[in-house]
């Protein structure tokens, strides 16, 4: 199940990065790639640089050192509104969904990357994906619950019709019942041939679903394998599933 | 039945107590002199207005324990279609029923309801607090005063230039503003209101300083609207064989200033439902999110700064052909506020509540004449008990709800 598609050129590279809040160093020489068709996840600590990581690719901040490339297109210095037109379509860590606009004209939004072949969106395709979404749009998303309004950021995303979908802790502050419903929505959303980029604390759950993994610490990479490997590596357990020391 | 009147009492009341100070105690020499019969007829209009309030509610809602249901708010489409139909043609027909006080005060309060459009879609919609908006305004109306002064231009050139330029600086003062939020951006609109009035007011040279500069009326198709024409024109009136009034220049003015707040009026409730409107308000819900769906947040801050800014430009342009005359004065701060106090109390983003408190705001003051020294008061006061009672403003801005994409 995890073979890495070396041969195929990356759908996002990055090579050598780091990136700054002003004189705070976020992210050191941080390598890294994603295939086509995969699912990448990158599991850290609080502060490890997980979010900076993302945001590095919307160019805020932009990267100090290195090169990002996305699809074969250099995008480190692109202003942040052009990156999601060229197929990258982010999930931000706390949903950030508009929460005085309705369901549908937050999903709206999400078609802005499209520039003029918005109509070409299947609005159909999400709503089978989102049931509920469909039976709340005309509602204001603020009123949503928190797994709802997840699902809702994820859709909004999707609108895009991204090749590659970034998500920020997509379990950020859900109930257990609820993350499970996300990672399946998320395991649907790359069978539909999304690529997928996940960044999580939830090691456990993001390791089981996920091609590739990388393990981020202070910043760096620190260990990188296929979902099972890093499942299974002591020092991954010992970090972040805790079950090692404690209960054995 | 008891509930019923309690509110209202406690009303009537607060009224008493607030208003007994100003209008009970009358200053005569030396003394004070207490009346008792305004504040008590103010207090009885208090408390009429809330059982009326109250009625009213009652009527809109049968049946209390019935849950307020989302249908009962729409308005239905035939009422609403025929009031689209209806209240554009009684505008029309208005100015023509109208004595010539009234009709500059149908004017004033259709500027000022242009106005409130303008600034409605930079902080009702996009959500920047712009303190400074008077600046277009009297861009607007400078623009035509200076037109007329310099290039020889008339009204119907100085519409597009005055609104042109106005749109022009919107775009220079969003540019050093776009990374400013809040507080910071409303200190410096306001420092950006004052320095346009300081420049008209000090640049006597140019624009005559505070003695201000005379604008003439617009022209229908070359035919003026006084009572003798400049050499080689007809004036209006010889033309259609009637008689003279002074009327007809303020009917003309109106009924041009009506058919562009019409269409101002399609164009802002068009824009709300378009991508552009819509990433206004997204921009003002999460800038973050809003940049990294594609938003550009330069182009859409600066296209609300500018278009709300051409809007303000245009209510210039009619204020100054209405008035005929324009100098500083009519574009302090107190103007500023005054516009933004609208825009609050008709709800923020909500056209029709915009619209209804131009109105109430201009009209208001000019039948409450004899009580116009309190103006500011009772304005304050409005303002108080609307933050208290409808904090989201007169007509609260409802999402528009799609519902038949098919299933």
């Amino acid at each position: 199940m995890a073979e890495t598609p070396s041969h195929r050129e990356p759908i996002l590279e990055l090579k050598n990065v780091s990136s700054h809040y002003g004189p705070v160093r976020a992210l050191e020489g941080v390598s890294l790639t994603v295939h086509q068709g995969e699912i990448v996840t990158l599991i850290g600590a609080n502060g490890a640089g997980k979010s900076t990581l993302l945001m590095t690719l919307f160019a805020n901040p932009r990267a100090t050192v290195g090169e990002v490339f996305f699809a074969g297109t250099k995008i480190t210095h692109l202003p942040t509104h052009r990156v999601s037109p060229l197929g990258l379509a982010l999930v931000p860590e706390g949903r950030r969904i508009f929460p005085g606009m309705t369901v549908i004209e937050n999903m709206e939004l999400g078609r802005t990357a499209l520039g003029q072949q918005r109509q070409k969106v299947n609005l159909e395709f999400l709503y089978n994906l989102f049931p509920i979404l469909k039976e709340r749009r005309g509602q204001k998303a603020g009123t949503l619950s928190g797994g709802e309004q997840q699902m809702l950021a994820i859709a909004r995303a999707l609108m895009s019709q991204p090749r590659l979908l970034l998500l920020d802790e997509p379990s950020l502050g859900l109930a257990p019942m609820m993350i499970r419903k996300i990672f399946a929505l998320i395991q649907t959303i790359v069978q539909s041939g999304t690529t997928v980029f996940l960044v999580e604390q939830n090691a456990n759950q993001a390791l089981q679903i996920a091609d590739r993994g990388y393990v981020l610490v202070n910043g760096q990479i620190r260990l990188t394998g296929t979902g099972h490997e890093l499942l299974t590596n002591p020092e991954v357990r010992q970090a972040y599933l805790g079950k090692l020391t404690h209960r054995e | 039945m008891g509930a019923f009147f309690i509110q209202p009492l406690i009303t009537a009341a607060l009224v008493l107590v607030l208003t007994a100070p100003i209008s009970g105690l009358v200053l005569d020499g030396y003394r004070f002199d207490l009346h008792w019969q305004p504040p008590l007829w103010l207090a009885l209009a208090a408390f009429f207005i809330h059982v009326g309030l109250i009625l009213i509610r009652r009527l809109l809602r049968p049946g209390q324990k019935a849950p307020p249901q989302q249908n009962s708010r729409q308005i239905h489409p035939t009422v609403l279609r025929t009031a689209t139909i209806l209240l554009p043609l009684l505008g029309l027909l208005l100015p023509f029923f109208l004595g010539k006080y009234w009709l500059t005060v149908a004017i004033l309060a259709l500027i000022y309801v242009l106005l409130a459009l303008g600034l409605n879609i930079v902080v009702g919609l996009a959500g920047m607090l712009d303190l400074g908006f008077v600046a277009f305004y009297a861009v607007g109306a400078y623009g035509y005063a200076l037109g007329q002064e310099y290039l020889g231009l008339g009204f119907w050139a100085a519409l597009p230039l005055g609104a042109s330029l106005a749109a022009g600086l919107g775009m220079i003062l969003g540019f050093p503003v776009l990374r400013m939020h809040g507080d910071y951006l409303a200190i410096v609109t306001l420092g950006f209101g004052e320095i346009i009035r300081l420049i008209l007011n000090n640049w006597v040279s140019f624009t005559g300083g505070p003695n201000g500069m005379r604008v003439d009326s617009p022209t229908l198709l070359g035919l003026e609207f006084s009572r003798r024409a400049k050499e080689g024109n007809v004036p209006f009136h010889e033309f259609l064989g009637i008689d003279y009034s002074s009327n007809h220049r303020h009917i003309f003015i109106y009924l041009i200033l009506f058919l562009v707040v019409l269409a101002t009026l399609s164009l802002v409730t068009r824009l709300k439902h378009m991508p552009l409107g819509r990433s206004w308000e997204a921009l003002r819900e999460d800038e973050i999110a809003c940049r990294s769906l594609g938003i550009n947040h330069v182009t859409v801050k600066l296209s609300a700064f500018a278009l709300g800014a051409m809007i303000g430009g245009i209510g210039g342009v009619f204020f100054a052909a209405s008035q005929g005359f324009v100098n500083p004065t009519s574009f302090t701060f107190f103007e500023s506020a005054l516009i933004l106090a609208i825009v609050v109390l008709g709800g923020l983003g909500s056209i029709p509540g915009v619209i209804i408190a131009a109105i109430v705001i201009t009209v208001l003051p000019e039948l409450l004449r004899d009580f116009s020294d309190y103006r500011v008061l009772v304005f304050g006061l409005a303002m108080v008990c609307m933050m208290i009672w409808r904090p989201k403003g007169l007509v609260q801005n409802r999402r528009p709800v799609f519902q038949r994409r098919s299933a």
